[in-house]
């Protein structure tokens, strides 16, 4: 049968019969990262024509519709603005940090694809500490945003940026706890691991209400982590114009700006991973001629579909949802999320000692 | 107690978040909804709210009639000045001197669409129409003469 994970063997296999090991490796670090680089620009054209058109159908507007049939090249043209407008530097500015700002939240997005099973065997880095990293590395997102609001050299910016980093602190810990309690189950921190445990069905089905209660802190914690409406507060366009990038433009906004995307996207693969099996197709405990029918189906196909869903899930919050004040912000993670996902976790605990899960 | 207020926020809090997103859910999936209107493209069969409000106009009956006294009513009513009522004395058959318009001048150009004008109106002389294509060249072509040359006021008007 096709799958992707035949085509990077015969692709190895190929580059190491033809140069030496090193120069092998080297080639295939040039090829992940030119697959990385377009996998970026894809899917930031998809998500933005999706959020677009998803927004638009929800506020019973029609979207984009002019460029191209149903207007699908409508995010191409946004990119080619982008790319003929002028990147400003504004005079006071701190030319080096501001400019250094966008790449280092792209280059963090980035970071982050390295544990992601994209389908069956089908991964960059099969690390041990998979969970660990994408935890580990999604917080240092927030010093691109501070770095960006403090060199902008304007109080809409610096506001912004603190506010997120209020955010991202204290939202990474339910974020955290909730990963946590998967890995409570399972026992392991590598993502291939926790894909393969999922074998006779998802986690959120397997781990009875306390799993589907980390899904719904989960999601919730990571919306506010990418910084999206509701949670929107660091860029807020009502109230404090951009936040972070107001004095951004051309090809540097657009950096912030596939960088959220693509944030978004990981946030929902590893929800994926995590709660709905990542690549796994849907299983059923021993039903064989069930969980064998769902097997013909690729397992990209599965990941890709379960990714897309949660973010349809986070674009439904950022168009139903009134962005929250600072307050409330802070209230729903300290007063609400933390203590749930710890009675949670604990739960959990108990459920994995006792074996009560499936 | 304590806890069970807590639960009861958090219970309440999920319900209506759930409940808005039930709305916008279904106007994703529904939509005949839609009420965009892609307006050059529709010109034919183009669907105009009711209370849309364009300009004032005069209506006027076949034998060219309104059923304007000239009470400056809506003058007064106008909080921007723009229509001006300037009347004159008729001499009727019976050698009694009676009020009407000259001109009904409405400078649509200072129109805010406030619709006092019209509640104002004793006799329903004016009303709402629902044209609004109304860009010209030049500015003097938007202040419009509301009555008909040569227009009378209906009989039994008062």
């Amino acid at each position: 049968m096709w799958s992707l994970s035949k085509i990077t063997d015969t692709i190895q296999n190929w580059l190491n019969q033809t140069f030496n090991p090193t120069w092998a490796l080297i080639f295939e670090m040039l090829i992940v990262g030119v697959c990385v680089i377009s996998l970026f620009a894809i899917l930031g054209l998809i998500l933005v024509l999706m959020e677009r058109k998803v927004s638009a159908w929800m506020q019973i507007r029609l979207g984009p519709n002019r460029v191209g049939p149903k207007g699908m090249f409508q995010s191409l043209a946004d990119t080619v603005k982008l790319l003929v407008k002028e990147g400003l530097t504004p005079g006071g500015a701190d030319k080096l940090l501001f400019n250094l700002a966008p790449f280092v939240a792209m280059i963090v997005a980035m970071l982050l694809m390295a544990p992601i099973a994209f389908a069956k065997d089908f991964q960059m880095w099969d690390l041990n500490i998979g969970v660990l990293y994408v935890s580990a590395i999604s917080s240092v997102s927030v010093i691109g945003i501070l770095m960006a609001g403090w060199a902008s050299n304007n109080k809409y910016s610096l506001l912004g940026a603190m506010r997120s980093g209020a955010q991202i602190v204290s939202y990474e810990l339910s974020a955290g706890l909730s990963a946590l309690a998967i890995v409570v189950l399972t026992g392991s921190l590598s993502v291939s691991d926790i894909i393969y445990s999922q074998a006779d069905g998802w986690w959120i089905f397997k781990g009875h209400i306390p799993a589907i209660i980390a899904f719904v802190t989960f999601i919730i914690a990571v919306t506010a982590e990418t910084n999206r409406a509701p949670f929107d507060l660091a860029e807020a366009e009502s109230e404090l114009t951009a936040g972070f990038h107001t004095e951004y433009s051309g090809m540097k906004f657009a950096l912030f700006f596939l960088a959220e995307y693509v944030n978004v996207f990981i946030v929902c693969a590893i929800g994926a991973t995590l709660f709905l099996g990542g690549w796994m197709p849907f299983h059923i405990g021993n039903w064989q001629g069930f969980n064998h029918v769902m097997d013909f189906i690729p397992s990209s196909i599965w990941f890709f579909g379960k990714t897309f869903f949660l973010i349809f899930v986070i674009m439904w919050f950022r168009w139903t949802f009134p962005r929250l004040r600072i307050d409330q912000l802070l209230n729903l993670e300290w007063k609400y999320l933390l203590p749930i996902s710890m009675i949670n976790l604990l739960l959990i605990t108990a459920m994995a000692i006792l074996k009560w899960h499936f | 107690m304590f806890i069970v207020k807590y639960i009861k926020e958090v219970w309440g809090a999920v319900r209506s978040l759930l409940k808005g997103m039930r709305m916008t859910g279904y106007y994703f999936t529904h939509h005949k909804e839609i009420i965009t209107q892609q307006y050059p493209d529709n010109k034919a069969i183009l669907n105009l709210p009711e209370r849309f409000k364009g300009e004032v106009v005069m209506p006027h009956n076949e034998n060219n009639e309104h059923a304007c006294t000239g009470c400056t009513a809506c003058e007064l009513a106008c909080p921007n000045g723009t229509i001006k009522v300037i009347t004159k004395f008729e001499i009727m058959p019976d050698g009694k001197k009676k009020k009407a318009i000259d001109k009904l001048v409405y400078h649509l150009e200072l129109c805010t669409m406030c619709n006092l004008c019209i509640i104002a109106c004793p006799t329903d002389a004016i009303k709402m129409a629902q044209t609004f294509e109304h860009s010209v060249f030049d500015r003097n072509q938007l202040t419009k003469i509301l009555n008909n040359p040569g227009s009378k006021i209906r009989e039994g008007v008062e």
